[in-house]
């Protein structure tokens, strides 16, 4: 069920340092091998008074929690009264704005998707994009990212990252990649690219640190390069992601592509499946989602509708298709009830469980703790009629063939 | 083309109006469409008003057929140098196999056979005639120059005479391969009539992980007459020998191959409801080899092509009737037709390459120590013409890559060159196969047009392509599945 990333919460005490803390409990913050002003430790349920805050400044940490305030004049700043306790939990590393009190996570432990959100920059337009670029700089975004990445749990098997448009950041992308080889070693990065820029090989040779443990994720939305650059509003951005994941390909680097299915690309999608299998039978992995009901989508409506219904089938035959030829296929934001039982196996439970509810149409279904479910944004004028309970009884979603 | 695939061309202006790019053509069925392929064996069929505009240069972005042309690379619109580079990897993966050396090597542990087919094809030697046995030495020989190849995966195929017959070697050989390469990834492979398997040999061959072939003609009456032996009782030999394998070895390694006689000819459901029904996944239904004593035999046991196809076109249809029965089986050589036009890839089936397997992709070790191109260039020598004999088995592979009998092949291996191929929509699903066209046309550059090569293989793809583009949605989707599963991780484990 959905956790907000951010909560409230009251400041007390001289906190200065804009950077990022990692949140742990006693016990673990005074045998951490992090640096001391990078913590804050988590006493919210510790008994009041039972710590001595001052020692704990004269160690040199950052802050801690505590579930009330602790009286004033303790020389350790203090974040008391989270408006919600449950958005911070140990491990977990935030982002505190002092002058509102806004405490956010940047990463949370035990999270089934953890992602650095780098740039909100972008060179394309995406009719149904989720996240609306805004040109401003935000170059800031970089260094906190090369501050985070130092205090995630080093055992974290995919770290994601997202913008905006990544490459856009160029050498500051190269130093992401750098900083992750150094702290998170082990680590699978997932990144969310629409591979424009990689049709320049320079920008190739910028992400080498990153190959053999990056899957870049592009998006290609049909077959042909007019109706792909529709979608991203970007004259020639079909040629340059094509080009861009032939250059990274060729580089030794792994390739995903993603399909958003919606009324513009939903007519061309099993053209769009062979052109994969005839063009990219090298990428590992092909995603193909249901949209997000966010930003631009919203506001594009009109463009993009189609019944979820009709697009789960298109989703479902271009799957089989990929499938069919041993590639390895996921469906991504579409719910049980509208795929055909044979692709069941292939339907991810893809929302981030911050963003992730089920609706009031799902009471009583058998299957919702392997749906998708939908997202947060979901409201029932995005999810269509065809919505029901999965039940023993339930007939098969009526087939496109 | 090829120069344009070499070098980048930043500099060529986009193409705004679809062009078309280098594509073939063929008529199909009553020739109310037309088939059109491009190198990398993409491919459309248009209707023939379609393609008088398609190939006149005229068709506009609102034809329903531009966008799927645009998309297959058969049109070019936007920058030329990404279409040709996108045809280009398509291409290089399409014939991915000429980046490596020889992957099959067919050994010959003897000549000797206990049965005395009516069509045999590889001039057999009776079982108690010596000299006829691949010696020790020879094996050994043999090994290195099959570790010498820098295929990636290699298969060892044992044929013969009757393989088991000689299988104090066929232990040699792959016990050797094993230790002098542990880390090599090595298929071993059998076909037999299973006739001499025992218990100790099945252990051996489950052992080596082998796929196992077995010679079977079909129902009981057909193989017998086909294969006589004094107790007439050579199929119930071989399906006790099925019955072991499959044991010991699993049903899925067991395949069946079976050689279509004239006998057999009539009896295309009754074959496949044989083979079917003993249990076998894979069958792979072979006309009659034009080589060994199989071509003098031809008067007797022979057929044309026509004759075949008939055959042929029924067998499919009754597989696809069991495979709709639920029963998973295919047709071994249509899968691998079915690969070449639905899949980027190529079979590996080294018999239709362009260029040519012969030596490049296979290599054969006679029981004498003589190497060839290609089995059939083996059977040649049986015959009594040496042309495709590379060497002998102490020759390093760079001297047999350079003997005569490569060169030959050289002239007549690319189906891209030669008069009967060039200008067939159907060349990059097919091969150029010149030891087969020498030995039945007498020349490795013989136009194919006229070969009952060509006319086997064009009569499939007509075949297939009819099905694929016009047949019911079920054998669509189940040809899918045949051309397609070897591909399937599912399948492969």
């Amino acid at each position: 069920m959905s956790l907000p990333l951010h909560t409230f919460g009251t400041l007390s005490g001289d906190f200065a340092a804009p950077h990022p803390l990692k949140v742990l409990p006693l016990a673990d913050a005074l045998t951490t091998e992090l640096p001391f002003d990078r913590v804050a430790i988590d006493l919210r349920s510790d008994p009041v008074g039972g710590v001595d805050l001052g020692a704990l400044h004269a160690l040199g940490f950052a802050a801690a929690l505590t579930a009330d305030s602790r009286g004033p004049g303790a020389a350790l700043p203090i974040f008391a009264g989270l408006r919600r306790n449950d958005v911070v939990a140990a491990g977990d590393v935030i982002g505190v704005t002092a002058r509102t009190g806004r405490i956010g996570v940047l990463y949370r432990r035990g999270a089934d998707s953890n992602s650095l959100f780098v740039t909100e920059r972008c060179n394309s337009l995406c009719l149904m994009c989720s996240q609306p670029p805004r040109n401003e700089d935000d170059s800031w975004r970089v260094a906190e990212a090369l501050e985070l990445l130092p205090l995630i749990d080093r055992n974290l098997p995919v770290l994601g990252i997202t913008g905006g448009e990544p490459t856009l950041l160029g050498e500051g992308l190269t130093r992401i990649l750098v900083g992750t080889a150094e702290h998170l070693p082990d680590t699978h990065l997932h990144i969310l690219t629409n591979g424009r820029r990689f049709a320049d090989r320079r920008m190739v040779t910028a992400v080498t640190a990153g190959r053999g443990r990056t899957t870049w994720a592009v998006p290609i939305y049909a077959d042909t390069a007019a109706r792909h650059d529709q979608v991203v509003q970007a004259p020639g951005s079909f040629e340059e992601a094509l080009e861009g994941i032939h250059n990274l390909a060729e580089a030794g680097h792994r390739i995903e592509v993603r399909f958003v299915a919606h009324a513009l690309t939903v007519p061309r999608i099993m053209g769009f499946a062979e052109f994969v299998w005839r063009n990219l039978p090298f990428a590992e992995h092909v995603a193909l989602m249901g949209l997000e009901p966010m930003g631009l989508a919203r506001r594009n409506r009109d463009v993009l509708w189609i019944e979820p219904a009709e697009a789960a089938r298109a989703i479902a035959d271009a799957a089989r298709h990929l499938a069919t030829r041993g590639m390895a296929v996921s469906i991504y934001n579409t719910p049980l009830c509208l795929l055909p039982r044979d692709m069941w196996p292939l339907a991810r439970r893809s929302i981030s469980d911050w963003k992730q509810v089920h609706a009031p149409e799902c009471e009583g279904c058998s299957v919702r703790d392997a749906c998708a479910g939908f997202f947060l944004s979901a409201d029932a004028s995005w999810r269509g009629t065809d919505i029901r309970p999965v039940t023993n009884e339930t007939p098969e979603p009526a087939h496109a063939r | 083309m090829e120069a344009a695939f070499g070098r980048t061309a930043p500099n060529i202006p986009r193409v705004e109006k679809g062009a078309p790019l280098p594509h073939r053509v063929v008529a199909l069925g009553d020739g109310a469409q037309v088939l059109v392929t491009n190198d990398a064996g993409e491919f459309m069929a248009l209707d023939r008003a379609d393609f008088a505009t398609f190939a006149a240069g005229r068709l506009t972005p609102d034809s329903p057929a531009y966008d799927d042309l645009v998309a297959r690379h058969l049109l070019l619109a936007g920058r030329p140098e990404v279409a040709l580079r996108l045809l280009a990897t398509k291409v290089r993966t399409k014939k991915a196999f000429v980046q490596q050396g020889p992957a099959l090597h067919i050994l010959v542990p003897t000549l000797r056979c206990h049965q005395s087919c009516l069509y045999c094809q590889v001039s057999r030697r009776p079982i108690g005639a010596d000299s006829f046995d691949m010696s020790p030495e020879t094996a050994l020989h043999a090994v290195e120059r099959i570790l010498e190849s820098d295929a990636a995966a290699l298969t060892v195929e044992f044929q013969g005479g009757e393989p088991l017959l000689g299988f104090d070697i066929i232990k040699l050989v792959v016990e050797t391969i094993r230790r002098r390469a542990p880390d090599r990834r090595v298929t071993f492979s059998i076909t037999s009539t299973l006739h001499h398997l025992t218990d100790d040999i099945a252990a051996f061959l489950a052992e080596h992980s082998f796929q196992v072939s077995a010679s079977i003609d079909g129902p009981e009456d057909i193989h017998n007459a086909n294969r006589p032996l004094p107790g007439a009782d050579a199929h119930r030999r071989t399906m006790e020998g099925v019955a072991l394998a499959r044991r010991v070895i699993g049903a899925a390694n067991v395949a069946a191959i079976t050689t279509v006689t004239r006998r057999g000819l009539h009896h295309p459901e009754g074959i496949v409801d044989a083979l079917i029904g003993a249990g076998f996944p894979s069958v792979f239904l072979r006309p009659l080899s034009p080589y060994g004593f199989a071509l003098r035999s031809a008067r007797r046991t022979g057929y044309d092509m026509d004759a075949f196809q008939a055959f042929y076109r029924r067998a499919l249809d009754r597989i696809l009737w069991w495979n709709r029965q639920g029963v998973e089986a295919e047709e071994a050589y249509a899968a691998i037709l079915l690969t070449h036009i639905l899949t980027p890839f190529h079979s590996g089936y080294v018999d239709l390459r362009s260029p040519a397997g012969a030596g490049l992709g296979v290599l054969a070790y006679d029981y004498d120590g003589g190497v060839y191109a290609s089995d059939e260039g083996r059977m040649l020598a049986a015959a009594g013409d040496p042309a495709f004999r590379m060497g002998t088995v102490r020759d390093p592979l760079p001297v047999l890559m350079a003997s005569d009998a490569m060169r030959l092949i050289a002239t007549g291996g690319v189906a891209e060159d030669l008069p009967g191929c060039r200008d067939c929509a159907f060349l990059p699903y097919c091969g150029s196969d010149p030891v087969h066209h020498y030995a039945t046309q007498g020349h490795v550059r013989a136009d194919r047009q006229p070969s009952d090569f060509c006319r086997r293989h064009t009569g499939l793809f007509h075949l297939l392509f009819g099905l694929l583009l016009d047949g019911p949605l079920e054998k669509q989707a189940l040809l899918t599945r045949w051309g397609t599963q070897r591909l399937r991780p599912e399948a492969a484990a």
